[in-house]
């Protein structure tokens, strides 16, 4: 089954190519540490999720990419055609001159409606390529206008068009300290919008993201460069292709199907982190190892810590002991730092992956009360490495990661829109204050959701 | 997509040429191939002058013949004649220029009524078949003073005709407001006038003053004459005046402070034309730094001070380049925004500088500084990878803070002083279509906009409270 990916804006340009690089750099490698009928099926697997074949020598992205001004899509276009390795259709873009100006009410309620039919056409004309769809990948930012704006337009219209395709729309959350003035009143719009047409929300956090790489990846000077090729990293350890059952036979079929059903189980539950270890500089790669049992006992303390790499993890955290509290779902017995999850799913590439226990996940501390353990937690598994890591994992979860961030944001939004500032920029364009408030109140319901997990 | 420059006046039109000669100087370093880009695009037409007359336009391939996209407007003919002699005399074509020989009088009333209202039809009908040319007009550019009478009252008139006309596009003025000491006793009436003109119509207002141009010339050419920069000043800077001379001269250096504005211009626009890994276009500025219909006004400072001269520095310490964008005399008016409360603020870094530059810089600098409760952490940033010729990186900071207001207060003293006298009144009451309540709704409109200001003052320092959340039963 194929995947559309579906770049949005500056961001889910810069980004979109950058794992469909990651991707085919993957592939290409010669570092897969399994048999080579492994490598071909994981190979074709690959390419059928993610490119189609053309005419052309190299696979061609099965992609759309949308912008409002036209120099990032001329960029993203002529230096995937120059890697030589893989290229977008070039046909299958839409972009426009004057931007957006980080106006989501600009993205949303001017450019989608009014370019609706053109850039459905090409969702439609990709659509058609794949034998199977499995649905849509989609990329943007949260901060600007178009990504977020005509980003959350573009979901509605595939949800209303795809009734039956998986949507699942990769987020990226600013800088706390900004990027953009108006990014919180985006992010809320965006969110609250998303919420209602995509399946789930797959969440990277650029303060995050930056840590990552002032941190683990010892790069002096951060690039956006950087920043995206952590996320193609991660993004990529979770859509690469895998086993989902212990005895499967063949590479899943249907991936973005197979996240929703073991992540999201209630439509009030969409909203997705993601933690992949280990991450390390190239040069370092050849000088380590790692362990199984260590990389799990980290990933789980990540998990209920909610730390967000693999340093500086607090190991004091520890989930409530079972059947010594009264069950409610405003616990106060458990600790305050502890992440509570309603489903998890842990992925595992590379050497002696059959061998490794996890146990540890399963323990239904770890869980809100109203699932079945066994229900709540999954795992993915192939012996094929991934991108040079003889050994990596990736969890992505459905747990209160994202509370904290979502209860910031929607803070300072609604700590701006009490003065009343900016809103002229947005009633300009069609969105009044009663949008706001219906945006607001929706959020306040998701983080009130995840709060009494 | 592109910007539309109308120089209105002496001022705006020394400042215009200024800006087309660096305009075209920045191209032609950055497009190696003589072939007409987009980037090209956003300033100039690319036209096909070898069949002579009008020529068509040429979208790609290429460059034949550049030409500006602009309107010169004066009423006199002296500075414009001069651009037409001058090394840019193939740049424009006579479809771009309305003048006139008598000029203004140094009085709003003629060039905002008289002018106007004489040349409405002239200058619409030039207005359309440049915008006629661009194929995605996003904004609008006045560069006038507000002191004299052409640039003041005819750039105001052009500005609300703009409005008239093409109530979409974005109109930002770079406006250079009088001084103190200027020559031009009614300077505060024009100014105040305009004012209004400037609250009620625009997107935008980059404010200019003659005095922190002169400091920041003369600041520059201290760095050069004291050698601690180990700096050579090459042949053809910038900074010496046309007379070939590294001297400061007696009058003031206006080809430098022109040169200074002009910068501003292309900086602010670098962004729409080169590419970069966070764009900033424009619309975002205009977005993200008005949170308030009437507080356009944006303080704005260009660093490192050497990139608008011709100096060949090593390139000293970045963290250098950020302090300096938030401290008093690098500022292009007189103020002092670190004092004041921000409501916003920009950084367009052009060059050489990563992200983790720019993040580490706001974090180390965000703590001296004063933002409004109810935008803490509301920063706009934009990396662009295309650098100022001949220089590796820059900076362009522009702030929404209320440090204009000591500019206004000055601004409204010096024209109570006068008006109070009466002085000079009879010169503009008798231009038709002038009264006084003219005068009395401009000062009004000011009075407005100073008491917006103080009002954000007073919260400076004080208690947060914020306000309660939304509570949502279960």
């Amino acid at each position: 089954m194929s995947i559309v990916t579906v770049q949005l804006g500056q961001c889910g340009n810069q980004i979109g190519r950058e794992v469909f690089n990651t991707i085919c750099s993957d592939v290409r490698g010669a570092h897969g540490l399994c048999s080579k009928k492994e490598n071909q099926s994981y190979h074709d697997a690959c390419k059928d999720r993610f490119f189609s074949e053309e005419e052309s020598e190299v696979p061609v992205a099965r992609a759309v990419l949308v912008d409002m001004e036209p120099k990032v899509i001329n960029q993203t276009l002529s230096t995937a055609a120059r890697s030589g390795s893989w290229k977008y259709d070039h046909r299958s873009h839409f972009c426009q001159k004057q931007g957006s100006g980080n106006n989501w009410a600009n993205g949303y309620s001017v450019h989608g409606p009014r370019h609706k039919e053109v850039i459905m056409n090409l969702m439609q004309k990709q659509a058609e390529k794949c034998d199977r769809l499995g649905g849509f990948f989609t990329i943007m930012s949260m901060a600007g206008g178009t990504g977020s704006g005509l980003g959350a337009f573009v979901t509605q219209c595939l949800r209303d068009d795809f009734p039956s395709s998986f949507i699942l729309n990769h987020i990226i959350w600013p800088y706390g300290t900004g990027e953009v003035i108006v990014q919180n009143y985006n992010s809320v719009l965006t969110l609250s919008h998303l919420y209602q047409s995509s399946d789930a929300l797959l969440v990277h956090e650029n303060d995050v993201i930056h840590k990552i790489c002032a941190q683990r990846m010892n790069i002096k000077q951060i690039s956006f460069r950087d920043v995206n090729q952590v996320i193609a990293h991660q993004l990529g350890s979770v859509f690469q292709p895998t086993y989902t059952a212990e005895c499967g036979l063949h590479y899943s079929r249907n991936p973005l199907g197979d996240l929703m059903e073991t992540l999201v189980p209630h439509p009030e539950f969409k909203m997705l982190g993601l933690r992949n270890i280990p991450h390390m500089p190239e040069n370092s790669l050849a000088y380590s190892t790692f362990s199984w049992p260590g990389l799990i006992k980290h990933l789980r303390q990540m998990l209920i810590a909610n730390a967000k790499m693999e340093e500086g993890i607090d190991w004091q955290v520890r989930p409530p002991h079972l059947g010594s509290s009264v069950p409610s779902s405003h616990s106060t017995n458990k600790p305050l730092h502890f992440n509570t999850s309603l489903a998890n799913l842990v992925i595992l590439r590379g050497k002696d992956v059959h061998s490794v226990d996890l146990g540890s996940f399963r323990d239904p501390s770890l869980y809100t009360c109203w699932l079945n353990p066994q229900d709540a937690f999954n795992a993915w598994k192939t012996p094929r490495a991934f991108n040079k890591y003889e050994k990596s994992t990736s969890l992505v979860s459905n747990s209160q990661f994202l509370l904290k961030p979502l209860d910031n944001v929607v803070g300072k939004a609604w700590n701006m829109f009490a003065s009343k500032a900016y809103i002229h920029q947005y009633t300009k364009f069609g969105i009044e204050e009663e949008d706001f408030l219906d945006s607001f109140t929706a959020l306040e319901q998701v983080i009130s959701s995840y709060t009494n997990l | 997509r592109v910007s539309l420059p109308f120089a209105v006046g002496q001022c705006g039109n020394q400042v215009g040429c200024r800006f087309w000669e660096l305009a075209l100087r920045e191209h032609a370093a950055v497009n190696q191939k003589g072939v007409y880009d987009e980037a090209l695009s956003s300033f100039f037409r690319n036209v096909d002058t070898r069949s002579g007359g009008d020529g068509t336009d040429i979208s790609k391939g290429k460059i034949c013949s550049l030409k500006a996209r602009a309107l010169l407007i004066d009423m006199e003919e002296g500075v414009v004649n001069e651009i037409l002699q001058g090394p840019l005399r193939d740049v424009f074509d006579s479809k771009q220029l309305i003048t006139d020989v008598s000029g203004s009088g140094n009085n709003w009333a003629v060039g905002h009524k008289l002018y106007g209202c004489q040349y409405r039809e002239n200058i619409v009908e030039k207005l359309r078949k440049t915008a006629e040319h661009c194929d995605c007009l996003q904004c609008f550019f006045i560069i006038h003073s507000m002191g004299g009478g052409t640039g003041s009252g005819l750039g105001t008139f052009v500005l609300n005709l703009l409005e008239d006309e093409f109530p979409e596009v974005y109109r930002f003025v770079t406006s250079v407001y009088p001084s103190g000491e200027d020559d031009v006793i009614t300077s505060p009436y024009n100014s105040v006038l305009a004012m209004k003109e400037l609250n009620e119509h625009a997107d935008c207002v980059l404010p200019i003053e003659n005095e922190s141009l002169f400091d920041i010339v003369n600041k520059i050419h201290q760095m050069i004459n004291s050698g601690k920069l180990g700096s050579t000043v090459k042949q053809t800077s910038l900074l010496t005046s046309s007379a070939g001379s590294a001297k400061i001269a007696q009058e003031k250096p206006f080809d430098a402070m022109n040169n200074i504005v002009a910068n501003l211009l292309l900086n602010l626009t670098s962004s729409a034309r080169f590419e970069g890994s966070l764009n900033m276009d424009l619309n975002e500025i205009s977005m993200n730094l008005v949170p308030f219909p009437h507080l356009h006004y944006l303080v704005s400072s260009l660093t490192p001070l050497y990139t608008l001269a011709d100096v060949n520095v090593p390139p000293r310490r970045l963290d250098q380049m950020f302090s300096d964008a938030f401290s008093r005399d690098h500022q292009l008016i007189q103020a002092d925004p670190k004092h004041s409360l921000y409501l916003a603020c920009a950084l367009l870094v052009r060059g050489n500088v990563q992200l983790s530059d720019l993040r580490r810089n706001i974090e180390r600098l965000k703590p001296s500084l004063h933002f409004v409760s109810w935008n803490q952490e509301g920063w706009k940033t934009g990396l662009c990878s295309v650098p100022p010729v001949g220089h590796s990186h820059s900076l362009l900071a522009l702030a929404n803070n209320t440090c204009v207001k000591p500019t206004f207060i000055k601004l409204k003293e010096r024209f109570m002083k006068l008006y109070k006298k009466k002085a000079h009144l009879h010169h503009y009451l008798h231009i038709d279509g002038m009264e006084q309540n003219c005068f009395s709704e401009a000062i009004s409109s000011l009075s407005d906009l100073i008491e917006e200001y103080s009002e954000l003052d007073a919260t400076k320092g004080g208690p947060r409270t914020d306000p309660g959340r939304l509570k949502i039963t279960v």
